[in-house]
């Protein structure tokens, strides 16, 4: 009886906290579709909003994902023999270089962009481009990458691994693309869900660094929330909804094959 | 056998030693020749720069300057090891997890661009060779320790390398999987012929595997040579007592006995030294009647271990003897006894060293 009551309570206030943080989600989804939100969901649904959204802002969703997986695919060029040589080295150098890679963590968004726009922002065509936004996003997802990638070597004494592959007369290259790589898949595919996640996500870097002719979804719904009616705004935050989870699913459930592989 | 063998190479290692960047002296500056085919043991306890030894002739470690190693008469000291043409067992094996068992074996061949066919071939002769036949499929984490030790065996062999080199390879696996792998081994490395080096800390390994034994403490080469020569006349102090059991005896001499609190035992050269520091081996001590014996001792105790007994006399010498005596002399704690000793199984050692 006594356990019941537990167990009851217990549930009552899973029940309660997961509703505080799902109501919003759904509350503002339905904003979305929602002809008048003033007037409530009784005034009728609609998809003008998400249409509307679409006709503004379709460039910002496309730059998003063209900025987040060229992120991606600056962090795995760089970021895993990075890891990799961190590991193989060793030593207070490495253990320095591991640090300031790490740096962007603590350091807030607004001061590295206020960093890159002093010392790039004269470069006017580079400053004008998304790739000033991508330099961005790969400063602050790098030690995503690494951390994850490196987390796995420590699991694995890649460095006998390394050597067991030398030993068969297999130069360096072919010891990074046959042992390394595939032993470290896990790591990879855990940072590249980090990577492409922060990416997608990231605001306030990308906001002092984006022009008028290079806003990524995030700034566009600030935008859009700024200046437009909240019907709109929370289209907005529905489409990126509809299109981040079933990214974020299918990245999971790769990066859980490659655990288990 | 010649299809499964490379022709080995011969070693020769000048004045390599090895500092490591924090300063200490892993190897002090050690000269070593390896014959063609020859199987030479490094032996030591942990830490006194065998594996060291072994990295710098596999390519892994280079040399302090002034160093160099030879494969053949060639200097290849600069050569990395990927184009060295070693085969090495890691005392981890270092396999690799994201391969199968027969793509394991076939790595270093794929690698010098063997076509798949012939590859595949020679993936089997090396399974039937190392009795792994069944396991080709298998994933690394499959594998018994026993089973992977076969793997990285054959994966190193595959190659057909010009020298073998194996980094404790048994350590990994307990007691009894260890003594059979090791008559495995020592078979399959006699009948490659294939010039090998082998590093161990286990004396037994060394005796039954090589050729010739290198005996290293602190980064230094104490001795080296054959098992018997390693075990019946070592150098030192330290090698008598790394290989096998001894008894260490510290005695005066005259007229070419060794005088003992219990009795004389006549040594076989006349040495002419007031003292000496002199190595017995347990199992060449005989007991006998105590009645006309010119050494005489007391039963301490006795351990019976099944195929002998070993017992402890004390009396005899300045510290208690051990003695390694046949199982069916019958004997009894605190019985005086008579102990027998050919003269040239005393071994007179330095006093230091």
């Amino acid at each position: 009886m006594r356990d019941r009551l537990i167990f009851t309570a217990q549930l009552l206030f899973t029940l309660l906290v997961a509703a505080f943080l799902v109501v919003p989600v759904v509350l503002s989804i339905s904003a979305g579709v929602t002809v008048n939100y003033f007037r409530g969901i009784s005034s009728g649904v609609t998809l003008q909003w998400v249409f509307q959204v679409f006709d503004l802002y379709a460039d910002t969703i496309l730059l998003s994902f063209l900025i987040a997986f060229a992120t991606l695919a600056v962090t795995l060029l760089v970021g895993v023999p990075a890891a990799y040589a961190l590991h193989v080295r060793g030593g207070l150098l490495s253990r320095i270089v591991e640090e300031i890679i790490t740096l962007p963590l603590a350091i807030p968004g607004l001061a590295i962009a206020l960093a890159l726009l002093i010392s790039y922002g004269g470069f006017g065509g580079f400053r004008r481009s998304w790739l000033f936004i991508l330099v961005g996003h790969v400063v602050f997802t790098m030690p995503f990458m690494v951390r994850s990638v490196m987390a796995v070597f420590s699991t694995i004494d890649i460095k006998t691994l390394d050597e067991g592959a030398a030993s068969l007369g297999a130069p360096p290259w072919r010891r990074f693309l046959d042992i390394i790589v595939p032993n470290a898949m896990p790591g990879i595919l855990a940072g590249a869900l980090m990577v492409v996640t922060l990416s997608l996500g990231e605001f306030n870097l990308t906001w002092m660094l984006h022009t008028p002719l290079t806003k990524t979804l995030p700034v566009g719904l600030a935008d859009s929330y700024a200046s437009m009616r909240l019907e709109v705004a929370s289209a907005y935050t529905l489409i990126f909804f509809i299109m981040i989870v079933p990214l974020l699913v299918a990245m999971q459930f790769f990066a859980d094959r490659g655990q288990k592989a | 056998m010649n299809a499964i063998v490379g022709h080995g190479a011969s070693v020769h290692i000048e004045a390599c030693a090895k500092t490591f960047a924090d300063g200490t002296l892993a190897l002090a500056p050690a000269t070593l020749d390896i014959a063609r085919g020859e199987t030479l043991v490094l032996l030591g306890p942990s830490g006194c720069g065998k594996t060291t030894m072994l990295r710098i002739i596999a390519g892994l470690e280079q040399p302090d300057a002034g160093g160099r190693v030879l494969f053949d008469g060639v200097d290849i000291t600069a050569v990395p090891i990927e184009q060295r043409n070693v085969g090495m067992v890691f005392q981890s094996y270092a396999l690799f997890p994201n391969m199968s068992v027969a793509e394991n074996i076939g790595y270093g061949l794929k690698i010098r661009g063997v076509a798949r066919a012939e590859r595949a071939a020679r993936v089997a002769e090396l399974v039937a060779l190392t009795n792994i036949t069944g396991l080709e499929d298998r994933r690394i984490d499959q594998l018994s320790g026993g089973q992977r030790q076969r793997v990285a065996l054959a994966r190193a062999v595959a190659i057909r390398p010009g020298i073998l080199l194996l980094d404790e390879p048994l350590t990994a696996l307990d007691a009894a999987l260890r003594d059979r792998l090791r008559g495995e081994l020592n078979r399959l490395l006699r009948s490659l012929g294939i010039t090998t080096i082998y590093v161990t800390h286990d004396q037994a390994e060394a005796m039954e595997l090589g050729d010739r034994i290198v005996v290293m403490r602190k980064g230094a080469i104490v001795q080296i040579g054959t098992p018997r020569e390693i075990y019946f006349k070592p150098q030192s102090r330290f090698v008598a007592e790394f290989v096998g059991a001894a008894n260490i005896v510290e005695a005066p001499v005259a007229d070419g006995r060794l005088m003992l609190p219990g009795g004389v035992l006549p040594l076989a050269e006349g040495d002419t030294h007031p003292a000496a520091v002199a190595m017995i081996r347990p199992e060449t001590i005989a007991i006998v009647a105590a009645e006309g014996a010119a050494l005489t001792g007391t039963i301490d105790s006795i351990s019976f271990i099944g195929d002998r007994q070993r017992v402890i006399v004390g009396g005899a010498s300045d510290k208690p003897l051990t003695i390694d005596a046949p199982n069916t002399v019958a004997v009894t704690i605190g019985d005086r006894v008579g102990l027998s000793v050919a003269p040239d199984a005393i071994r007179l050692l330095p006093e230091h060293d």
